[in-house]
């Protein structure tokens, strides 16, 4: 028999499956950690996205709801010094205050002294005497009759009556006898809050309670439209130049390195080139709606671009190949057959770019857009805010208040962003056909 | 008349060009027979007249809109000849001329010289308006007209159409170029400037940043010094605290959608991550200044560590947060581009398969990753809102991520916001930085497309 001489010839193999099996627990240990860190760095992405809306939507509830105090008001023209309800001059000149102040006095009758009253006064917001004033415009029939108003309460008791209600009252900025009018008040039914029309219609005010978002909200409907008008269709004609005709040359490589840069350059820089170039060159009056509109153009151009050559190039060649067999001219192809079909895509970009100029801030600041305005803008040519600079503005604000207010115009403005966004993936779904 | 209603006027008059040149191509085609005879469709013939009847009218609008002011501005100034010397006169003298000229400033109790400038400056308004009315609405009709003669049954509307549309396009595309040509301009210039009064090497390395020129030439104490090191140790420390929360965080997510994760959870997690990248920056800002810095400031004195109240940990921790989409979906992208038979080929040799991630796929998608980072960090040295609102004024020279420190951004915007003479070295030495900021970036992104490039080119 040969076998056993052969077999111890042979060098007897080194079984590895021993160290194998001994690492083998410790291999599937670091695999089982490898997938928690994984878990654990998604649900820190997901925790980050939760805590901030929570964040902003706990901080803000509040400014939808405002408090009011309901005041009696005599409109005693007389008292006045208003003989003539059109004449602008005895309007401006009447001591309005003082509709309100007797009111409260009516309702608190057992205040009295110089400051104790003052500070009753303070209770109310500080434009209350316009608006007791807008008020009797609207409806000349007031004059000289008896009504009770709802006036808009002072931010500070707006803060704690809110806080009151809640539980947890914030007492910092209210004084002891504020406080025990408000339980006077609170038990009478004469102060309550209400939905905050002021936060809607109204522009920005150094007034908490006064201010509200329509005015940001305009300028930035104005912004945007200035901005749609210009960089769809230059971007769209862009993107067709670039995908269907341009020769494959120095000049064509040139430009598309210019569109990469231009797409990652701080958007600060736009405004940099907005105030040098459009205001101190062309002399483009600063913190209109135009001039915002320009530079977020130029600013999203290198989104819609891209974004719409990807359109184009996910139409199938078979599509122009066809058109062009039937005597189509190359430009009667592009504009007749590519352009419809590539439309969807297009304006799914189109919709993203403009969701990103509405957010952005930042070049809009350098160009003179972050100035305070208090009136609605009504024209392109309005010197005008938007709304994410509004926020900024808001945040920059010492009063308490404006906390509030800014979280509300934070939440706002992510409303219109999620409308936005949520249309471009509907658009995209619905309407874009794949091949 | 003014430029809006001349812009309306100059457009109906281009639809009734093209309506007009319809008309006509059909007459031209009835003794012929049909419209078959003509060269091109009758609409072609229409666009044609409409082109040449707004296009030559509109650009000499545009241009008489851009220029004419400023020409009649140095016209105007230069009437009043050696009595204005230096800019910042020249400037406010011709504002007064202007608002004397249109009733804002009572012309009462003004200089001779000025008043007289203002009835000059107005009476030329008068004509130049006028010229230009005139000026706009005849070459708008003669050009529709010498279009709509030239309509002839062999004239190649269709041709003449295509090129004016191919030109309008090559236009659009090379907005880009003239974009770049834009900022270079604008930052160069005004940088040029800046260096000329302030040295180089001074704003490069110099370690003492306070801008505040003197306002009076006696003043004490802000003599302005513009030594930008502090912004750019402060820029680049906060996004380097950016980076560390980012990368790991986006990388790992990235690895765990790509690899791990079921269709299912991958269809519902990614767009939840991507929120995060649809946020406006000055949500962000907000949130760091109002939720993130007190948070760190509380827990750092609960260790009983001194925390500034706008930390740079604040303002780099939540610039990281907003960072992780773009991380992640960049990486996303190159790790699924990793050919599926390089992993086979590592499991089917015993390996798990977090080692088949970390030893194959992620050097394989590295350039990718890497170029992905470099963008990220980009984007957090040219981020702007986010430390405007949670960072610090002050240009402190520090490593220590619990001070405060500004950065470049933050500088430009303090420098530029408000109103101040554009001259002075202060809002010149925003654009110094804002080219000191266009060159990074630029780099950083050039590097990143080559890189990514480079990789792209090995699989495909």
């Amino acid at each position: 028999m040969t076998e056993p001489t052969s077999q111890a010839a042979r060098p007897t193999p080194t079984d590895h499956s021993a160290t194998i099996k001994a690492s083998l627990k410790r291999r599937y240990r670091a695999e089982t950690r490898f997938r928690w860190y994984g878990r654990i760095a998604i649900a820190f992405g997901l925790a980050a996205v939760l805590v901030l809306f929570v964040d902003i939507i706990s901080k803000g509830h509040g400014a939808f709801k405002t408090t009011h105090i309901a005041v009696p008001v005599e409109y005693d023209l007389a008292q006045l010094g208003v003989r003539d309800l059109n004449d602008n001059q005895q309007l401006a000149l009447a001591d309005w205050d003082a509709l309100f102040k007797s009111g409260l006095r009516e309702l608190l009758p057992d205040v009295s002294g110089r400051s104790a009253r003052r500070e009753l006064y303070r209770m109310v917001s500080n434009g209350a005497g316009y608006d007791l004033k807008d008020r009797l415009q609207a409806n000349p029939r007031l004059a000289n009759q008896r009504e009770q108003v709802w006036l808009s309460a002072d931010d500070d008791i707006d803060t704690y009556f809110k806080g009151l209600l809640d539980g947890d009252p914030y007492t910092a900025r209210v004084t002891e006898q504020q406080i025990e009018w408000i339980d006077e008040l609170r038990s009478a039914g004469q102060i309550r809050t209400q939905w905050n029309r002021n936060f809607w219609t109204r522009g920005d005010s150094r007034e908490p309670e006064q201010a509200g978002i329509w005015g940001a909200v305009m300028g930035s409907l104005f912004t945007l439209a200035i901005t749609f008008a210009l960089s769809f269709p230059i971007g769209v004609s862009a993107a067709i130049y670039l995908e269907e005709f341009a020769p494959r040359n120095r000049f064509t490589d040139f430009i598309e390195i210019n569109i990469n840069n231009l797409a990652a350059v701080p958007s600060i820089i736009f405004g940099l080139l907005g105030l040098a170039i459009f205001i101190n060159f062309f002399g483009v009056p600063r913190s209109i709606p135009i001039l915002g509109g320009l530079v977020l153009t130029l600013m999203t151009l290198p989104t819609i671009i891209i974004t719409s050559r990807a359109a184009i190039k996910a139409v199938p060649p078979s599509i122009r190949e066809a058109a062009l067999g039937m005597g189509a001219s190359k430009h009667q192809v592009v504009l007749h057959h590519v352009l419809p079909l590539a439309m969807p895509g297009m304006l799914t970009g189109a919709i993203i770019g403009m969701a990103q100029a509405l957010g952005e801030t930042a070049p809009l600041l350098m160009i003179g857009m972050v100035a305070f305005i208090v009136d609605i803008p009504q024209a392109f040519t309005d010197p005008a805010t938007v709304l994410p600079v509004q926020i900024f503005l808001w945040a920059d604000s010492p009063e308490r208040a404006f906390v509030e207010k800014t979280s509300a115009a934070i939440m706002v403005l992510l409303g219109f962003l999620i409308i936005m966004n949520t249309t471009a993936v509907w658009i995209r779904k619905r309407l874009e056909r794949r091949w | 008349m003014q430029a809006s209603t001349l812009l309306f006027i100059v457009i109906a008059l281009a639809v009734f060009g093209y309506f007009s040149g319809y008309g006509r191509s059909l007459k031209v085609a009835k003794p012929l027979g049909s419209i078959r005879h003509l060269h091109s469709l009758p609409s072609y013939y229409g666009i044609q007249t409409a082109i040449w009847c707004a296009l030559p009218a509109l650009a000499l609008l545009a241009i008489w809109q851009l220029f004419a002011d400023t020409l009649i501005h140095s016209y105007l100034m230069a009437g009043l000849g050696e009595l204005i010397t230096d800019q910042a006169d020249y400037n406010l003298t011709l504002n007064r001329i202007i608002n004397v000229a249109s009733g804002a400033l009572p012309a009462t109790g003004q200089s001779d010289y000025v008043v007289a400038a203002a009835a000059q400056l107005n009476s030329i308004a008068a004509i130049q308006k006028w010229a230009l009315t005139i000026l706009v609405l005849t070459l708008c009709s003669a050009g529709g007209l010498w279009s709509w003669r030239r309509i002839a049954a062999d004239f190649r509307a269709r041709a003449a159409v295509e090129n004016v549309l191919q030109k309008f396009l090559l236009a659009c595309a090379s907005l880009a170029i003239l974009t770049t040509l834009g900022i270079v301009m604008s930052v160069l210039f005004e940088s040029i400037q800046f260096f000329q009064t302030v040295p180089v090497s001074e704003f490069v390395f110099g370690t003492s940043w306070s801008p505040q020129t003197a306002i009076r030439v006696d003043q004490i104490g802000s003599s302005g010094s513009f030594g930008a090191v502090p912004l750019f140790t402060g820029t680049l420390l906060i996004s380097a605290i950016a980076m560390v929360v980012a990368v790991p965080v986006g990388l790992m997510s990235a690895i765990y959608l790509a690899e791990y994760a079921s269709p299912k959870f991958r269809r519902s997690a990614k767009p939840l991550l991507e929120i995060l990248a649809g946020v406006p920056t000055v949500v962000y800002g907000f949130f760091a200044a109002l939720t993130v810095a007190p948070l760190i400031r509380d827990l750092g004195a609960s260790f009983g560590l001194n925390v500034a109240a706008e930390s740079a940990l604040a303002a780099g921790s939540v610039m990281g947060i907003m960072i992780i989409p773009f991380i992640s979906s960049l990486a996303d992208d190159v790790i699924t581009a990793v050919p599926q038979s390089m992993r086979d080929g590592s499991l089917a040799m015993g390996a798990t398969k977090s080692e088949t991630i970390r030893n194959v796929v992620i050097p394989a998608a590295l350039p990718g990753i890497v170029g992905g980072i470099l963008l990220a960090a980009s984007r957090a040295i040219g981020e702007t809102m986010i430390v405007v609102m949670a960072a610090g004024m002050a240009a402190n020279l520090t490593a220590n991520p619990l001070e405060a420190v500004t950065t470049v951004t933050v500088q430009i915007v303090t420098l530029l916001t408000g109103d101040q003479e554009f001259d002075s070295a202060k809002t010149l030495a925003a654009f110094a930085l804002g080219l000191m900021l266009f060159i990074v970036t630029l780099g950083l992104n050039f590097l990143a497309l080559r890189i990514v490039k480079k990789y792209r080119e090995q699989y495909d």
